[in-house]
């Protein structure tokens, strides 16, 4: 399963990486966004998938899943919410005054 | 702590009054007056350490400051630092009392002129005082610094900056390359200590470090002491006022450098390469500079030739006198090592004398408004008491009697003639060359010596070249010269005094194993006999006072020279090229553009991680210890692969935005999957959220279109895209493969008992990791605050609207 997962989540990577490359600030985001996903996937992974029951007690379980990585993600979703929610309302108040999407016209001046 | 790193630290403590003392008395009391107390405290307070030290004596004085990097503020007291050190404080007490009258109270700004003088006089004191070559280094730095400010003191003039900034950029050079060849002898020698490096110095000749520690201090020492080729920094450095011309280019930044190869030449001495490099470099700044002093017509370019040219004389001698360490004790050694007295005795000599012009200078400039000995002329009648300080201080220069000039330049003719007859360091065929430059090399000088006294003061007066009426300067400012004048003379009449409480101490310091054996003697006298050294002397008179008079007929040679090719205009040139090239590298990948920083954000990710998992063998593939892969997991890695290939493809905006989300839905599916609710819970709240915040903006956003933006474009973008997919994916495999330690999360599963909650992953939030719960929530308000200021602002109006436009 781990195996599995780092492959997706490498292919998630490729696909974010590509879509911030891009010309149009709407698919920078998009891009930002499943980077984002594919980090929270890689954290889990990175902990051991399906290693015992829900680290919740009181449940008669031998094992639990590693708790930690998860409470990192928690932590991690939410701040991601955060900056998305940032970049979002960014680009909508960069195209209102700027009247472009387009990231090589919002290029600045040569000395700046 | 002990008195001399009190009194040394006195000059950087008064440099924090000096301006609250300057605001208090502004235009009332001049400002130097509080500055004048510190190096005369010093004077006075170094002079106790003479009785000591004549007789051999030396003082360490250690003050703990770094002790776990082996620096500490080791103060060591011997002849050689004493007389450097009364050099400083003597003529810095001087400056100080000739700049109050100088330098106007109402129109200038005191407050930093005073602390830049009083930050350089403490960093030179601490430069000589220093026996830990980096604590050496960094008062070296200090003094560099202080003096870029003191060249730029008025910085509203170009040529000032310009000055400044030459200094600067060369005595950095060499301070830096310095520092890299202490670096070296502290790793040859394992000791920062300069008296233990000496004890040690066999181990650093025969070392291979040997060479290029040597060189790279001898850049350092070089730069700061204005040797050829580096000397170009100081004609332009006497744009500072000339109170500073005086401390710096007389006494003291200058002087820094002859003091390192004094101080090294313990070390390195003894060596082929030290003796060329030091006596060669010497001769030729020697006859350099005197050379070109002869064609400047401002009296203060002119001194800065000479200044360069003495400072090649003092240079020369130190080389000379280093083979006196070959020799080792005997005739020969005794013999030699007189060619460092003399440049210990030229130091002083030259700081006295130097100092002297400079300040007669700066009085004739402050009284007529030129410097041009075009249109000077004629002062005699009008400034007697300038002529006659002018006139003993050139002599001395010039090297004739009753002055102390004519006994150290009669020792360095001596010292050369002597070298010429050296059989060792192939010096049988060209020592000839020793005496011959330097009797041109002072015909030379004594032809500027002519032209400051005579093109001065002697011949017409012609008033309309003067915009005020010429008079003599105020007593004030005549003080400082007279008493350095009345030195000149004193010196020549009682050398022996000086050489017995201070010169041959300092003597000692740069010949330590001929003074243990007690061969270092000397005995200062006017008349020698017919020695060749007056034979030189008489010939340098001679040959000058001819070419002076027909000076009209051949300084025509200075103009065969092609400009192009002037040390300046190299060194122009050259700061240019590299100005552009650097432009030209910075412009060539600081593109503005957001993609290419990311490309190299993204090179770099694959670069690093790829290039420490190869070198360190962390590439490991292991299956084994893999969970099992059930049907719904195969499911939704297929769906979240469609749905992120849908986001990539689609040319909707719709269809990205409701791709995308689905994306972040089946990610929580994920979640419940992998024994985490929740993580599921959240993630679908905020994916909720996020999905609506999404079709807000987008509804706003302008609609996606079909583009392609050709080849190379797309085809960067799906390597860099691939390459960072491949990298992660090779590196989660080998994490998995890889356990170096076992998880420290059981720790966790006493939550019940430590804290009482069942939920572990609650509890870490909320408790083991309160803190950073906290502060993410901090996070999260300063997003929405960012998040409802973009909404609000309106750019509308002001300037930086119609910038954009």
């Amino acid at each position: 399963m781990e195996t599995l997962m780092s492959i997706l989540v490498g292919l998630l990577f490729a696909i974010g990486t590509y879509l911030i490359l891009s010309k149009r600030i709407l698919r920078i985001i998009l891009g930002t966004s499943i980077i984002g996903y594919a980090v929270n996937l890689l954290i889990l992974t990175m902990g051991g998938l399906k290693t015992g029951a829900p680290p919740i007690l009181g449940q008669e379980a031998l094992s639990f899943t590693d708790p930690l990585p998860q409470a990192l993600l928690l932590t991690a979703i939410v701040i991601n919410f955060a900056t998305t929610a940032l970049i979002l309302v960014l680009s909508y108040r960069a195209y209102q005054e700027l009247g472009t999407d387009d990231m090589e016209e919002l290029r600045g001046k040569e000395d700046e | 702590m002990s008195w001399l790193h009190i009194l040394i630290f006195t000059p950087f403590i008064v440099a924090l009054v000096v301006p609250l003392l300057y605001k208090q008395f502004v235009h009332r009391i001049h400002t130097g007056w509080f500055a004048l107390g510190v190096p005369i405290l010093i004077f006075l307070y170094l002079l106790s350490y003479i009785p000591a030290i004549s007789q051999g004596n030396t003082l360490i004085f250690t003050l703990a400051w770094i002790p776990s990097l082996d620096i500490n503020l080791v103060f060591y007291v011997d002849g050689l630092s004493v007389t450097f050190g009364l050099i400083i404080t003597g003529i810095g007490a001087l400056v100080t009392l000739y700049s109050i009258f100088y330098l106007s109270k109402e129109h200038e700004a005191l407050n930093n002129f005073y602390v830049y003088l009083l930050l350089f006089m403490g960093s030179m004191l601490g430069l000589v005082f220093s026996d830990n070559i980096f604590v050496l280094y960094a008062f070296w730095e200090l003094t560099t610094i202080a003096s870029f400010l003191l060249i730029a003191f008025w910085f509203e003039r170009e040529k000032s900056r310009y000055g400044a900034l030459k200094s600067l950029v060369i005595t950095i050079l060499g301070g830096l390359s310095m520092l890299a060849g202490f670096i070296m002898l502290a790793m040859v020698t394992d000791t920062h200590s300069i008296r233990a490096m000496v004890a040690s110095a066999d181990l650093i000749t025969a070392h291979y470090l040997f060479i290029p520690a040597m060189a790279l201090i001898l850049l350092g020492a070089f730069t700061k002491s204005a040797q050829f080729p580096f000397s170009i920094w100081l004609p332009d450095a006497m744009e500072a006022p000339t109170p500073i011309s005086a401390y710096l280019h007389s006494a003291t930044m200058v002087k820094a450098g002859i003091y390192l190869v004094a101080r090294l030449t313990p070390i390195f001495g003894g060596t082929w390469e030290w003796f060329w490099i030091i006596s060669v470099t010497g001769l030729i700044t020697l006859l350099y500079g005197s050379y070109n002093a002869v064609r400047q017509t401002d009296l203060k370019a002119l001194l800065a030739y000479s200044t360069i040219s003495q400072l090649g004389l003092i240079m020369s001698l130190l080389g000379m006198g280093s083979v006196a360490i070959y020799y080792g004790t005997g005739n020969e050694g005794a013999l030699y090592a007189l060619a460092s007295f003399a440049a210990i005795f030229h130091t002083v000599n030259h700081a006295v004398f130097k100092c002297c012009l400079f300040m007669v200078v700066g009085i004739i400039d402050h009284e007529t408004g030129t410097r041009d000995v075009r249109r000077l002329g004629g002062l005699m009648q009008l400034m007697p008491v300038s002529f006659t300080l002018m006139a003993v201080g050139s002599f001395s220069m010039a090297g004739l009697p009753p002055l102390n000039g004519f006994l150290s330049k009669e020792m360095f003719f001596e010292a050369a003639v002597n070298a010429a007859q050296m059989s060792i360091f192939s010096m049988e065929s060209i020592g000839v060359l020793f005496p011959i430059v330097a009797w041109l090399a002072s015909v030379f000088t004594f032809i500027y010596c002519l032209i400051l006294v005579i093109k001065t003061f002697c011949g017409r007066y012609k008033s309309e070249n003067f915009d005020r009426p010429v008079r003599e300067a105020s007593v004030g400012m005549l003080i400082a010269p007279l008493v350095l004048a009345g030195l000149v003379i004193l010196m020549f009449f009682f050398p022996n005094t000086l050489s017995q409480y201070l010169l041959h101490p300092a003597w000692v310091a740069i010949q330590p194993a001929l003074a243990q054996a007690g061969e270092l003697n000397v005995n200062i006298a006017f008349w020698h006999g017919f020695t060749p050294a007056l034979g030189i002397t008489i010939a340098v008179i001679a040959l000058g006072i001819i070419l002076y008079v027909y000076l009209p007929k051949w300084s025509k040679i200075y103009n065969y020279y092609p400009r192009a090719y002037t040390l300046n205009n190299i060194y122009d040139q050259l700061l240019k090229r590299l100005e552009n090239g650097s432009r030209w590298l910075t412009n060539a990948y600081m593109t503005g553009s957001v993609r290419h920083y990311l490309i190299y954000v993204f090179s770099f990710t694959i670069i690093i991680i790829g290039a420490s998992l190869w070198l360190f063998d962390g590439v490991a593939f292991d299956f084994s210890r893999d969970a099992p892969v059930t049907v719904y997991e195969v499911v939704l890695t297929v769906a979240i692969l469609l749905a992120a290939l849908t986001v990539l493809f689609s040319n909707s905006r719709l269809v990205s935005l409701v791709a995308n989300c689905t994306v972040g839905f089946l990610v929580s599916l994920f979640f419940v999957l992998f024994r985490a609710p929740d993580l599921a819970l959240t993630q679908l709240v905020v994916e909720t959220i996020s999905t609506v915040l999404f079709l807000l903006c987008f509804y706003h956003l302008p609609k996606l279109k079909k583009e392609f933006a050709g080849v190379k474009f797309e085809l960067t973008n799906a390597l860099v895209a691939l390459g960072v997919g491949a990298t992660v994916t090779i590196m989660a495999l080998s994490v998995q493969s890889t356990r170096l330690f076992p998880s420290i999360s059981s720790y966790f599963e006493n939550s019940y008992e430590l804290i009482g909650a069942k939920n572990i992953v609650n509890a870490i939030l909320v408790d083991f990791r309160g803190f950073d719960t906290m502060l993410e929530i901090l996070v999260l308000f300063m997003a929405g605050l960012g998040v409802y200021a973009l909404i609000k602002l309106r750019l509308s109006g002001g300037k930086e609207n119609e910038e954009i436009k």
